[in-house]
């Protein structure tokens, strides 16, 4: 048997850097820290959030046939302040403004819209594009001003006159006042009227039209707070029910819930648990189960978790086990001390499915990334770094050495960065094509036979 | 009983058996209880009049109210003072991912 080159996390896919954006120097102003990233539902526009309450859309070019080299590149469409900082004076506490999520709006007319949100507020935004403008008013001159009507002795009908495209954000709706947790999670339904919002305690049901009513559809909140054992760290809605969603727990949980079951789905109709052998068990076990994101494969079929060390995919149909588990980093196993006294076990990584759901992505530490494709059983890990920054050059597998003699290129596990961490990456929805976001740049790779 | 012979097989134990020398106060709670509480909490306590009011008047004689469930919160150990603030960052730059 030929012994395959590892060429990529599947399908042979071979990743070539594409393009980077962002700051060169490694000096990171925190309001430039990466906080989420998100592809609309045609992958013609990626959207970034940051610590700093701002937004900016990337465009792709259209393709371009004479030049053969991959698709599009990304350009800047769009960028606005989402959020500001703001203040409970109630409570003396300072909201921040950072962008947890962003989920766009399936698109219905010629304006783009996206969800947005911070700790304690959501935002509706519309982007649209004006590229013409109307000339030839009777009674104001070209630049605004009034005329003098007495001077006015014809009569014309002014016209559209085309000009440079300008790009315009406006927030159309504002949803305040439902959260008094923070809220981590935004999930649109597949109904594209209603969507979800989740703090660490509840789940509120929104309608897009409606802004001063929300729906309570989850509230953990025991009555007494030194009962709470857990909290609520993800939602999403089912690509293809719009009556189910599910929640993901700080301690390893999912539990789906059917809204036509009752008002409020405090009981879940299922619960996603895999057993863990209490023999096991550490003073870590519950923290790196914590579980920091869900996603529903596109085919609504399955959905994956990614908890500290590991990702899990699950079947719908089987609540007691995940049916894959694909390592990320298990070397961290024997550094999980360290990593809770830098606070670096409570990071919260998210994960991505691939268009056609055969390819699932999630980040690590040193700027790596791991991709695992479920047919071929095969994983690759792979580095956003600006020293691999040539376009269509494959990128070089990564590979860490947990323990014993390093080899060559290898990387030793001391030797890992833990402050350069790739919590946010997300998947083209048709095309090889990721957006994969370090502390403050995102870099966008292509598969070379695009 | 294998328990022993686990912390050297299991890396996990062997780093909660480490982290336990380190700090011995960290009791019996399964790592997490700690952190749900601080997850919770709302963000820093800022400047409240009221609390800045009471420690200067310092009520030295008078029992202030037990602190009760909450006081597994963590507050901070000194009332902010208007000069000790961060300063309200504001921003307004335009983002370097658009540069």
């Amino acid at each position: 048997m030929a012994i395959m080159k590892d060429s990529g996390g599947g399908n042979d896919i071979q990743w070539c850097f594409s393009q980077v954006k962002g700051a060169v120097d490694d000096d990171v102003a925190e309001a430039d820290i990466i906080s989420t990233v998100e592809f609309n539902h045609s992958g013609e526009l990626l959207a970034t959030g940051d610590k700093g309450g701002r937004v900016v859309i990337f465009q792709q070019e259209q393709e371009n046939k004479i030049q053969s080299h991959s698709r599009g590149e990304y350009n800047v469409y769009s960028t606005f302040q989402s959020h500001e900082p703001e203040f409970d004076y109630l409570k003396s506490l300072e909201i921040e403004e950072k962008i947890n999520k962003i989920r766009w709006l399936p698109q219905k007319n010629a304006a783009q819209f996206l969800l947005s949100t911070n700790d304690k507020t959501i935002k509706l935004w519309k982007i649209s594009e004006r590229d013409k403008r109307p000339e030839g008013y009777n009674l104001k001159e070209e630049d605004g001003r009034y005329r003098d009507p007495t001077t006015v002795t014809t009569l014309r009908v002014p016209v559209f006159r085309p000009m440079d495209l300008m790009v315009e954000a406006s927030p159309r709706r504002i949803f305040a006042n439902a959260h008094t947790y923070h809220i981590n999670s935004i999930s649109i339904n597949s109904d594209y009227e209603t969507y979800l919002s989740a703090d660490d305690l509840r789940i509120n049901l929104w309608h897009l039209e409606i802004t001063d009513r929300s729906f309570n559809i989850v509230d953990i909140k025991p009555a007494n707070m030194e009962e709470l054992t857990e909290v609520i760290t993800a939602a999403e809605f089912h690509p293809n029910s719009c009556n189910t969603f599910v929640y993901s727990s700080s301690k390893g949980t999912i539990r789906l819930c059917d809204m036509r079951a009752s008002a409020l789905c405090d009981r879940h109709s299922k619960l996603f648990e895999e057993p863990e052998d209490p023999s096991n068990r550490s003073f870590f076990s519950e923290i790196i189960s914590s579980i920091s994101d869900v996603k529903f494969s596109h085919s609504g079929r399955y959905m994956m978790t990614r908890d500290y060390l590991s990702v899990k995919i699950w079947d719908l149909n089987m609540e007691n086990r995940p049916v894959e588990t694909y390592q990320v980093h298990e070397y961290l196993r024997s550094k999980l001390c360290s990593l809770y006294e830098n606070d670096c076990i409570f990071d919260k990584f998210e994960c991505c499915w691939n268009g056609s759901d055969s390819v699932v992505m999630t980040g690590s530490y040193n700027n790596f990334f791991r991709m695992f494709d479920r047919n071929t059983k095969r994983d690759i890990t792979l580095e956003a770094s600006r020293e691999n920054n040539k376009p269509r050059t494959v990128l070089k597998p990564r590979k860490v050495c947990a323990s014993g003699k390093r080899k060559k290129d290898e990387i030793s596990v001391d030797s890992l960065d833990f402050n350069k961490k790739i919590l946010h990456t997300a998947w083209h929805p048709k095309e090889n094509i990721i957006a994969v976001a370090t502390t403050n740049n995102l870099y966008i790779f292509q598969d070379k036979g695009n | 009983e294998d328990t022993q012979e686990k912390e050297g097989i299991l890396p996990e134990r062997a780093e909660e058996a480490k982290l336990r020398a380190k700090y011995p106060s960290l009791g019996q709670k399964p790592g997490g209880s700690d952190f749900l509480m601080k997850t919770l909490q709302q963000g820093q306590k800022y400047f409240d009049s009221g609390d800045y009011s009471m420690a200067k008047a310092k009520m030295k004689n008078k029992q202030l109210p037990s602190t009760g469930p909450d006081k597994n919160l963590v507050t901070g150990d000194h009332i902010p003072t208007p000069q000790g603030l961060p300063q309200r960052k504001s921003s307004l730059i335009t983002s370097k991912l658009v540069g």
